[in-house]
């Protein structure tokens, strides 16, 4: 199976405000893809239904070939993610935290892998200190530690690197594009920072109105469509989307 | 079902004991109030042995019922408290995007709210029976299925709570508590439910509890507890549970299609 992620004409709708329209994209394993777009443009909405916690109007999600809605379990099992909107309970330490989602997630050979995620994401001396004490970009790296627990096919990272200093942030990028080259996964990436998408990302698609309309290359997209830089791009798709739009 | 279906349900009880083993707080509800509640209504039966002349023994009487209706409580609250955790901690998305199903999830609060209030029972009938000399032989053998009958009873309450509070939002919180107390008027935990007006005594015997009070006070008075009864309480409790988790399920599939699930500590629900 090369595609680790396949969604087919996804939409969702609450009640006359449509925030995902039948949109449908691939993540190939090894790929980082870029999922872009201003505010309210549906991309949250659409990694709230690729992890199943959102329900789709119609529309298909399949995650190494399982259809989420079927083989919820399996393909979440598969699956993991990462969001600024979805700490890791403060009330306990990163290690508890570690162990309580590994075992959610059915990680085999817990105390190891917890152990080498501790030193992976330079979480050591934080190891018994309650997650809500931390300061933001700590609760980053353990959030992204619990994200990798399960050696995921599909990391869902929601603007992973948005509280992070620019030191902390290089370094978490580099960490998951060796995750993505190195291992059996694919990355489906949200964020608004354009230098990070062209360092990163090996794809990107532009979400606006809950449509998707622009695909590829993000170094190559800017002069693609006439404008100078990624940014100028993201810009231009936010302000004028229907000139834009994907065929 | 194998060892891998029980590790989710194994994650929300570790869970609960880690909050447990980290803050003494916690404990309180556990056993603090149930053994205050013992302590209190022991003093009340002895100075109401000693006041009146009727030779009726209100130990057993009413204390037995206080110790069995802090055991349902406590069952209750032990099942709504731990899903409240994740409600406190804003934890749905990370729960619910995990492989942990729902009847994996409802067994995590099951199993752990069992293990918190047989704690709670313990501690209930060491003050009981040592300082106040209840003896639980007096109820014979119908305790087992008067404890079983309060364990699913609340068990379902518990669920009911904690799939309203999913439905209705963080604030609907104060929902959780005052349950069992609006049970109480209804069951006849201190007096017989012929006492109460026809419309209570209607909605009295569709709970099980009430068959558990009855039938205390029945053995009290040196009859027995006819079998009948005990199964018509027990199969009105098996039938609740499985009507929470019905209704639990139906919530969080409502929670999951309207998106109040993915938006749940926004509070901003329809």
């Amino acid at each position: 199976m090369h595609n680790v992620l396949s969604i087919r004409d996804l939409r969702k709708a609450y009640g006359d405000k449509i925030a995902v329209d039948r949109i449908s994209f691939e993540v190939s394993r090894g790929e980082i893809v870029g999922l872009l777009g201003p505010n309210g443009a549906g991309k949250t909405t659409t990694i709230n239904m690729i992890l199943g916690v959102l329900q789709p109007d119609s529309g298909s999600i399949h995650v190494e070939g399982m259809e989420l809605a079927t083989c919820r379990a399996q393909a979440l099992e598969r699956t993991n993610f990462a969001a600024v909107y979805a700490p890791l309970p403060g009330n306990l330490t990163v290690q508890q935290n570690l162990c309580v989602f590994g075992l959610l997630y059915g990680v085999k050979g817990l105390s190891e892998r917890i152990n080498a995620l501790i030193r992976q994401f330079d979480l050591e001396k934080f190891r018994n200190v309650r997650c809500g004490v931390l300061s933001s970009g700590e609760q980053t790296r353990v959030a992204l530690a619990k994200a990798m627990l399960n050696q995921p096919h599909l990391l869902l990272l929601d603007e992973p690197t948005a509280s992070l200093d620019p030191v902390a942030a290089r370094e978490i990028r580099a960490r998951i594009r060796e995750f993505a080259v190195s291992g059996d996964g694919g990355v489906l990436w949200t964020t608004h920072n354009m230098v990070e998408v062209q360092v990163v990302c090996d794809r990107v698609l532009f979400l606006s109105h809950g449509r998707i309309m622009l695909e590829g290359n993000p170094k190559t997209l800017p002069d693609e469509h006439g404008q100078p830089t990624l940014e100028e791009l993201f810009i231009a798709v936010a302000r004028e989307p229907l000139t834009l739009e994907r065929t | 079902m194998t060892t891998n279906y029980f590790r989710p349900v194994l994650a929300v009880m570790l869970r609960y004991f880690y909050l447990l083993r980290g803050t003494p707080a916690r404990w309180m509800p556990v056993f603090a109030w149930v053994a205050i509640d013992i302590v209190l209504w022991g003093f009340i039966t002895r100075y109401l042995n000693s006041v009146t002349s009727s030779g009726l023994n209100f130990v057993p009487m009413l204390l037995g019922a206080v110790l069995l209706f802090d055991f349902f409580t406590r069952v209750m609250h032990g099942v709504a408290g731990v899903f409240l955790e994740d409600v406190w901690s804003r934890n749905f998305l990370n729960l619910f995007a995990s492989p942990l199903t729902i009847p994996q999830y409802l067994l995590g609060l099951v199993v752990t709210s069992t293990v918190t209030s047989l704690i709670g029972l313990m501690v209930m009938l060491v003050l009981a029976t040592t300082v106040f000399g209840l003896s639980f032989f007096a109820y014979g053998l119908t305790l087992g299925p008067f404890l079983l009958i309060l364990f699913l009873f609340g068990v379902s309450l518990g669920i009911c709570t904690s799939a309203l509070v999913l439905r209705l939002g963080p604030s609907a919180e104060w929902l959780a508590w005052p349950v069992p107390a609006v049970v109480s008027p209804f069951a006849g935990v201190f007096y017989p439910i012929s006492i109460l007006p026809h419309w209570m005594q209607f909605i009295g015997k569709l709970l099980p509890v009430s068959y558990v009070f009855e039938g205390l006070r029945k053995i009290i008075a040196g009859g027995t507890v006819p079998a009948a009864s005990l199964i018509l309480g027990g199969g009105l409790a098996v039938m609740y549970v499985l009507l929470a988790c019905w209704f639990f399920k139906r919530v969080f599939r409502h929670a999951v299609r309207t998106g109040i699930l993915a938006r749940y500590s926004a509070e901003s629900l329809s």
